[in-house]
């Protein structure tokens, strides 16, 4: 079957006998670099164009159709009209934090990519505390939102950008929460690790209620962290005009857009890897024959099919539900999220030291 | 005291919303002081789209001058045409054919359907709900169909004249309101769903821009508004025109004064205007659909008043008149100006987020506020 991983091992092994270890090591950093770019860039237009037609859907109207076969080059033509777009900085602004901020948004966002295992075998960098790494990097984010805000010298950003500090801030203790419950089921921070410890079975189907209710937390807190609606109050269209990113435009705009559309591809390529069992295909119990034809799919197709499903359904949400008031929305981490997925953390301990799951 | 940079001298933010701002549908400026996320003060700024109308009028004739009317509250052009053809015909005091009346209801009911579909998907973008808005635009489409197919217009539909109406109803104009009442009770549930039953959305309505029945009266609210205080002030009900005293329905009442009673107060009151249409359409007089008039309109020395019920609340149109063919001045008493007046008193203390649900509950139309 044919198969990223083998794909790699194969270049790897040519670079390896054409050139010496520190060349080829040096060229598959490159490759690696323009892979991440180039998947970048696709997930950008992908996603964009996954938006428009899902709320064009749930919005009984027909989407982009007039650019490409379908509307399919849509995004495409967006993003060249950013790129010859002039990028302003305004008179008052701290110019130099002000051009920064989308580049610690993107970076960050790159950064994050490290440790996503996208098909069996096949990560950039299966570091030891991958889940760790992907938390640490993502609080990372806030910086660059509270720097876009705070330099714009814009009122509507300076709010946009200190609800959004303290909506991540918050947000992040029921998404570490929800993660270290898994943590505690698989016994490691490393993703393959995690990925493995699911090979009998997702852990949304083998650890009871308290992965449940850990998946729930987890959904409803990176799409907090992601500044999603229903808990965009930092973009806040009708409040805020555009909240932080009010100033920016051509493509330092397009950078904080193309960032927070990758956010939301690694927050649900987490969700996968750690509940949906990332490319594990589905399994049930003893069913041979079922379980054969799963495993011919490859297992890319897997973890991008499951990270897809999770994309929809946040999206699902914006295109659903009003958004929240700031203190509705810090009341439900604080007096809600935070406490249940602090007892479900000692359930889900519990759980684990007992081994009451399958 | 305001310093250069947009601070009062106590510290606390001021920011314009407006005149560009999503917020406002319009070009409203408000001028609000903040405290954190906290609103301490709003200060409504208008001016930024007055085409004096009221002056514009003294120089037309009176059956031009219903024409510019359309353009004050343009969500109910028709509403707004009814009560200067009132007026003017008070004056005039003809006779209305009873087919021009129930037509004239008709429209009226059928306007104010429309108005509130497009205040509701309004006020749910406010709030950052973006699909309502589309799903009210489906129902206010064929509304506007109908209109175009009778008026010839879809917005502007100058079609109520001194006398009674323009032309006469489309041969289609019956069975296409049949069946729009048919598809709007299969749609309707869908509202519900969408968001009158939403968690999030009672959330931020519920107990948020409190009005107090006291308050509504003083600052002269009317409609909706007044209503979800608990104030009856249905003009259809106290002071009937036309075919209004003929029909059955119920003046809509809600007493908590909160966002949620405005709200609940104009999607009850849909119900009740397809009442008053389901009554009405197959029972559509014969005879002339406008009465004989002069062509040159003059009316008598006096002064003439005439108040209706638009979508929005009481809409007064005052005329005084030399006894030329002009009105010598023309005062309309629009609903928006006074229940904006309001914003001020309720919006204290809130949060930044309430302002926008409460104008959006308030539902304000900029060109029928300022003129």
């Amino acid at each position: 079957m044919w198969s990223i991983s083998e794909l790699a091992t194969d270049i790897d092994a040519w670079l390896n006998k054409t050139f010496n270890p520190t060349l080829a090591l040096a060229i598959e950093m490159v490759i690696a670099g323009v892979a991440v770019i180039s998947l970048f860039a696709i997930l950008g237009l992908v996603l964009v164009l996954m938006e428009r037609k899902v709320s064009a859907w749930m919005q009984i109207r027909l989407g982009p159709n007039r650019v490409g076969p379908k509307g399919m080059l849509q995004s495409l033509a967006d993003t060249l009209k950013l790129l010859v777009k002039e990028g302003l900085t305004p008179d008052g602004a701290d110019k130099v934090l002000f051009n920064l901020a989308p580049f610690i948004a993107i970076i960050v966002a790159m950064l994050l990519m490290a440790p996503i295992a996208f098909a069996k075998d096949f990560q950039l960098w299966d570091l030891n505390i991958g889940i760790l790494f992907v938390s640490a990097v993502s609080s990372i984010m806030v910086i660059s939102i509270l720097m876009a805000g705070w330099s714009s010298n814009n009122k509507y950003s300076l709010m946009g950008a200190m609800r959004s500090g303290a909506q991540i801030v918050s947000y992040e203790l029921s998404a570490g929460l929800s993660i270290l419950s898994i943590v505690v089921l698989s016994g490691s921070l490393q993703v393959s690790d995690i990925i493995r410890a699911q090979a009998d079975g997702w852990w949304i189907f083998k650890g009871h209620i308290p992965a449940i209710v850990a998946f729930i937390t987890f959904i409803i807190a990176v799409t907090a962290e992601t500044n999603r609606a229903p808990f965009d109050l930092a973009e806040a269209e009708s409040e805020l005009t555009a909240g932080f990113h009010t100033e920016y435009s051509g493509m330092k705009f397009a950078l904080f857009f193309l960032a927070e559309y990758v956010n939301v591809f690694i927050v649900c390529a987490i969700g996968a890897t750690l509940f949906l069992g990332g490319w594990m295909p589905f399994h049930i119990g003893t069913w041979e024959g079922f379980n054969h034809v799963m495993d011919y799919i490859p297992s890319s197709l897997w973890f991008f099919g499951k990270t897809f499903f999770l994309i929809f359904v946040i999206m699902w949400f914006r295109w659903t539900f009003p958004r929240l008031r700031i203190d509705q929305l810090l009341n439900l981490e604080w007096k809600y999220l935070l406490p249940i997925s602090m007892v479900n953390l000692l359930l889900t301990t519990a759980m684990a030291i007992l081994g009451w799951y399958f | 005291m305001v310093e250069e940079i947009g601070t009062t001298t106590e510290g606390d933010l001021i920011i314009n919303v407006g005149p560009q701002h999503p917020a406002t549908h319009g070009v409203l400026h408000l001028v609000i002081t903040l405290n954190g996320e906290t609103i301490k003060k709003v200060e409504p700024h208008l001016g930024y789209i007055h085409r004096s109308i009221e002056k514009m009028c003294e120089s037309l004739t009176y059956r031009q001058f219903i024409y510019v009317t359309s353009r004050m509250d343009y969500l109910s052009a028709h509403i707004n045409n009814h009560a200067c053809a009132l007026c003017v015909e008070k004056g005039l005091q003809v006779e209305i054919p009873a087919r021009a009346q129930v037509i004239r209801v008709l429209m009226d009911e059928l306007t104010r359907i429309a108005s509130h579909e497009l205040w509701w998907g309004a006020m749910a973008m406010d709030i950052g709900a973006f699909t309502p808005f589309f799903h009210a635009f489906r129902e206010r489409e064929t509304i506007n169909d109908i209109m175009e197919e009778t008026c010839g217009a879809r917005l502007t539909m100058n079609y109520m004249v001194p006398g009674g109406v323009m032309y006469d109803i489309h041969p289609n104009f019956q069975g296409r309101v049949k069946s729009f009442l048919q598809l709007y009770k299969l749609k309707i549930h869908e509202y519900a769903e969408l968001l009158t039953g939403n968690i999030i959305f009672i959330n931020r309505m519920k107990n948020v821009g409190c009005l107090s029945p006291e308050d509504a009266i003083s600052y002269g609210c009317t409609g909706p508004t007044a209503r979800g205080s608990g104030v009856s002030c249905d003009i259809r009900k106290y002071y009937p025109y036309d075919a209004y005293d003929k029909v059955e329905f119920d003046e809509v009442l809600e007493t908590n004064g909160d966002s949620l009673a405005r709200y609940m107060v104009r999607i009850r009151e849909m119900q009740q205007s397809v009442r008053i249409i389901e009554q009405l359409i197959d029972n559509i007089p014969e005879g002339d659909f406008q009465a004989k008039t002069k062509a040159v309109l003059k009316l008598p020395k006096g002064e003439f008043y005439q108040r209706v019920e638009t979508a929005r609340g009481e809409l007064g149109v005052y005329i005084v008149s030399e006894g030329g063919t002009t009105p010598y001045r023309i005062k309309f008493r629009s609903p928006g100006f006074s229940n904006l007046s309001v914003l001020d008193h309720i919006a204290r203390g809130s949060k930044l987020g309430d302002l926008v649900a409460m104008m959006g509950t308030l539902d304000l139309v900029i060109p029928d506020i300022d003129r």
